[in-house]
């Protein structure tokens, strides 16, 4: 029977491949087999092991994306299905760094919380590996998988205090959102499959961009594509899952799901319009801009409300998620400005949203809370941590000379180069959303600093050396992206539309 | 040596304190006297460097930029490290490095509640790199960059360090400012990609502000010019603040410390009025024409509305803080005339106000420190018990109601007299309006004032600090850090022309494009030159 259905697909060839272009991604599933191995083999006695082997996974992993990005050549396999290019590359190169981070500010936490130390860098590491591969797929089934591949570790992670009742919440709420994400994502993509005929980004950009006005379902499939990314990216109306999930997950989790999953929704969705549905801007781009508008809106209204950081981070991060979709909203007028813009943000918020966690993770060493209110007096008991928070939370803000408002001079730069109308539009937004923020992220600030320590308890904060330098890392690294944001200028000179021709 | 100044200095000037800053942090906390010393240092280094340009500026060709430093910075977007120093820019420069070493000296033994000298100093001294930076920056990005470096150390300087309300007060400071550099901003970067060449067509793409000043808004359609001048209207607005953005100020002034409202007043609101005269105005010069007779509008209700607020308040410093809503109002009417006479008494203006302003909340710092109440209705009789600082209050008094022979005159006559004749193409008529607006005000504005003097200082000293031990006259310290601010005001009463001959020739060349297009301020430029003699 087998042999019959052989014979009849005829031999097998292998497509040729690229070995240094897949370097990076082959890599990193190796460390991961080899961590999945050790715990098999060592069983407990691997486990002081683990996160030491995750970080030389990830740090051995740079070393492909660097020697690919020194040789600068663009790089594409399987029919076009893979491509390594200059974005791909910053991509994969701050999913990796985002994780060392992630691995750095995890490690005692996990392992004084008991959790399963193995497994946890074992996913963790599968789902950085969905993430760099993402960066590369320009295929709609090679971005489905990679999504996936993403996902699904995470959805474990969520849940990774597994005797506490708000963390399988967390997992559960988001594993059901995550997949009627999916879903949706997936439907539309088999409707553009249809009109199309093919998978392939390029192909599917020529095909439904042919006609003056697309077809019914070649909008259907736009919308839901997007929808599907949206829940990924937390923009609202589909943002419900965040809070709930970010407030219930071991915080490093959160951190990760903030910081790299976002980036990696970003990117999936970066690769659609800009190559797949660039032609269609008439569909997308009123949907974007909606999103956009929403999302920041909504977003910094709600966080003015919390009472919690995480969940205060969490909507601050629904917010920027709007920051970050609006130049979207202007692809087709400013393609490449958009593209940087939206790259740039993704690098610095990267840095300055893993610096808040981390020192959420640090407080909560001591109060054993996420309380805002617990940040009272902080400064009167560990100034580092204060001034390292005041620094994040003033660049999430965007006040210059901290990292984050290159990341919005560069939004506000492409919608306004935009010289639309709704470019401009959402520049007001932009502007206006920012005052809103700063007023939640101020309030931490003088907290922190004016107020009394609650019980007048100054014991200090214990920072365990990891932690450390994942503070000294984000800290140093806000401030060179504010100071010379040259640095990300230059970086994030990107474009996408080579593979379109134009 | 010299050498090293005239091409680098600038950058040196802007960065002293930020380095004396970042010497205090490795300092440890307990070390308050080092503190102390390292940033008086660092400020007293800036002043001698801008002594050093005062002296070594050349003044017959004070209307073009010198010591210009220009280094490559964020070349995606075509933003430079461009630094320059003109007639225009030195007096508020001055102004700046001039008042930090006071204020530090005046810090040695006034470090408000709750204490931790290390922070406080080291705040003061990035505030003081902002201000120096936003004077010296010739390159829209930088000089927003600076422009809101001063925002973080002035929140927390009042959310730490601030009086009751000082959570509220701090807030609505940051917010304000906030809402409106971020739509200055928008206008920035509009100007960036809308702004051509006038002779060739070309997108320019520069945010370098002598470009921009130059080509003055040509090939901007007059409907976006006037929106992006609407932007930057906020932005310097918010900050001056002119009328209906100001009130952050009474809080922010009320709840600062002694050291954050002086330095607030002294210099961080000139950073408003200076962003008009350096940017707005040269840039978008047909759109400031349109918006002339609003931003003169604005100005008179400041006017107006500071002084009639001044009479209701029952606060010493809240009173002082609405007279600057008054002051920076006459400042503002000068700039709305757009002439270069009107101009230079808005410079002058922005001196005097800082001298003078500055030292009456030096004063209030004292009173409060010596009373512990601000409130006007239960001082009395200073000049019994404390005869030395009731007699500077007096004479601040009259400073600021405009007396002649002291600054605050030479900032607020010749704006109201630049308002009877305002630039071609602004409504005459409006203004003269205007002119008569603000001459009612300063008869209010000497009504508040000597008011304020006689409630406080004349009379018997009341019941309850009749003997109260803590009420002495001015301290040592006090006279070290107040001395060179009383010099200043008789000073540049006696000779404003030491002012204005700096400031006439590149507010003239500032103003060139408005000359070019209107063909017509050449009759009020006559009269300044023959009224300063410069």
């Amino acid at each position: 029977m087998l042999a019959a259905l052989a014979a009849e697909v005829g031999d097998f060839v292998r497509p040729p491949i690229d070995w240094h272009a897949a370097a990076p991604e082959l890599t990193l599933l190796a460390f991961g087999v080899l961590l999945t191995l050790m715990d098999i083999v060592w069983l407990e006695r691997g486990r002081k092991w683990a996160p030491a082997l995750a970080s030389i996974g990830l740090l051995a992993t740079m070393v492909p994306i660097i020697t690919l990005a020194v040789d600068g050549a663009d790089r594409s396999m399987f029919g076009g299905a893979f491509v390594v290019d200059k974005y791909a590359l910053i991509m994969k190169a701050v999913f990796i760094l985002a994780g060392y981070i992630v691995v750095l500010i995890s490690s005692n936490y996990i392992s004084e919380g008991d959790y399963w130390e193995n497994e946890y860098y074992g996913l963790l590491l599968s789902s950085i590996l969905g993430m760099i591969l993402m960066a590369s797929a320009r295929d709609l089934i090679t971005i489905f998988i990679a999504l996936e591949l993403l996902s699904i570790p995470a959805y474990m992670l969520a849940t990774w205090r597994k005797r506490d009742l708000k963390s399988n919440e967390a997992g559960l709420k988001y594993y059901l959102m995550g997949v009627f994400a999916s879903a949706i994502l997936l439907y539309g993509m088999s409707l553009l499959y249809g009109a199309s005929g093919t998978t392939l980004l390029v192909d599917l950009n020529e095909s439904i961009s042919a006609s003056d006005s697309p077809s019914a379902i070649v909008v259907m499939g736009i919308i839901f594509v997007i929808v599907g990314f949206a829940f990924k990216v937390s923009a609202v109306p589909f943002h419900t899952w965040a809070p709930d999930t970010y407030e219930g997950a071991p915080t490093p989790v959160t951190a990760f799901l903030s910081v790299a999953s976002k980036a990696a929704g970003f990117v999936a969705l970066m690769n659609m319009l800009f190559v797949g549905f660039i032609g269609r801007d008439d569909v997308y781009e009123p949907m974007i801009f909606a999103l956009a508008a929403v999302s920041m809106t909504v977003g910094n209204l709600i966080a003015l409300r919390q009472t919690n950081i995480v969940r205060m981070l969490a909507y601050s991060g629904v917010a920027q998620a709007g920051y970050m979709l609006a130049p979207l909203a202007v692809a087709s007028d400013v393609p490449d400005s958009a593209l940087a813009a939206t790259v740039s943000y993704l690098v610095i918020y990267a840095v300055m949203n893993l610096g808040a966690f981390a020192v959420v993770i640090a407080v909560a060493r001591k109060t054993r809370s996420a309380e805002i209110d617990d940040y009272r007096g902080l400064f009167h008991y560990a100034p580092g941590l204060t001034v390292a928070m005041t620094i994040f939370l003033f660049a999430l803000a965007g006040i210059p000379p901290l990292g984050g408002w290159w990341a919005k001079f560069r939004i506000m730069g492409a919608v306004i180069e935009a010289n639309t109308v709704s470019g401009v539009v959402l520049g007001v937004f932009v502007a206006v959303n920012s005052v809103i923020a700063l007023y939640y992220y101020a309030r931490i600030g003088a907290k922190m600093w004016a107020d009394e320590a609650p019980d007048g308890d100054l014991t200090p904060v214990r920072v365990p050396a990891s932690l450390k330098s994942a503070l000294v890392l984000t800290v140093a690294a806000t401030i060179v992206f504010g100071v010379l944001p040259g640095l990300v200028g230059d970086v994030t000179k990107v474009s996408l539309l080579a593979g379109v021709g134009g | 040596m010299p050498e090293f100044l005239t091409d680098w200095g600038l950058l040196v000037i802007t960065f002293v304190p930020l380095a004396g800053a970042l010497l205090m942090m490795l300092i440890p906390q307990e070390n308050e006297e080092a503190h102390k010393q390292v940033s008086l240092l660092a400020s007293l280094l800036a002043l001698a460097l801008g002594i050093w340009y005062l002296i070594d500026f050349n003044y017959s060709d004070a209307g073009s930029l010198q010591y210009v430093v220009d280094e490559s910075w964020i070349e995606v977007i075509n933003s430079r490290l461009i630094m320059g120093l003109d007639g225009m820019s030195l007096p508020l420069l001055m102004l700046s490095v001039f008042v930090m070493p006071l204020v530090f000296i005046y810090s040695w033994d006034h470090i408000p509640h709750p204490g931790n000298a290390k922070s406080f100093l080291i705040l003061m001294l990035i505030l003081e790199t902002g201000m120096i930076g936003t004077f010296l920056a010739q390159d829209l990005i930088l000089f927003f960059v600076f422009f809101e470096v001063v925002l973080l150390p002035m929140f927390f300087m009042i959310a730490v360090w601030g009086g009751e309300d000082r959570r509220y007060a701090s807030l609505k400071f940051f917010l304000y400012t906030l809402f409106g550099s971020a739509l200055m901003l928008l206008g920035f970067l509009a100007l960036f990609f809308l702004s051509k060449d006038p002779t060739t067509g070309e997108l320019l793409r520069t945010f370098d502000m002598r470009v921009l000043s130059d080509v003055a808004g040509a090939g901007i359609v007059r409907s976006s010019q006037l929106l992006i001048f609407g932007g930057m209207f906020l932005g310097f607005g918010v900050k001056v603040p002119l009328f209906p953005f100001h009130t952050w100020l009474p809080d922010a002034h009320t709840q600062a410390p002694t050291q954050g409202s002086v330095i607030l007043a002294a210099v961080l609101l000139k950073l408003g009025t200076y962003g008009f005269i350096r940017i707005a105005i040269p840039m978008l010069p047909e759109a400031a024409e349109a918006w002339a007779p609003w931003i003169g509008l604005f100005a008179v209700i400041g006017i107006i509305y500071g002084a009639l607020g001044c009479l209701a308040q029952t606060d010493m410093k809240r009173l002082i803080a609405f007279s600057s809503v008054a002051h920076m109002g006459f400042v503002m009417l000068g700039i709305a005339t757009l002439t270069d006479f009107g101009i230079n008494a808005a410079i002058f203006g922005m001196v005097a106000h800082g001298l003078i302003t500055g030292m009456l909340f030096f004063i209030a710092g004292s009173v409060k420190e010596r009373y512990h109440t601000l409130e006007i209705k239960r001082l009395g009789g200073m000049l019994l018990q404390a005869p030395k600082l009731g007699w500077i209050l007096g004479f601040c008094v009259m400073a600021s109601l405009g007396l002649p022979g002291l600054a605050g005159f030479w900032g607020e006559f010749p704006a109201i007299l630049a308002a009877y004749q305002p630039a071609n193409g602004i409504p005459e008529e409006t203004f003269r309006g205007y002119m008569v607006i603000a001459a009612v005000g300063t008869v209010l504005a000497a009504g508040y004032l000597l008011w304020l003097l006689q409630r406080t200082a004349m009379g018997e000293a009341p019941e309850e600090f009749a003997n109260d031990p803590e009420i002495v006259d001015v301290k040592r310290i006090e006279w070290i850090a107040w001395a060179p601010f009383l010099f200043l005001i008789v000073l540049f009463g006696v000779a404003p022309g030491l002012i204005f001959e700096i400031t006439d020739p590149a507010v003239v060349e500032s103003l060139d494009n408005c000359l070019q297009l209107e063909g017509g301020c050449e009759g009020v430029a006559a009269a300044a030159q023959a009224t300063f003699g410069g």
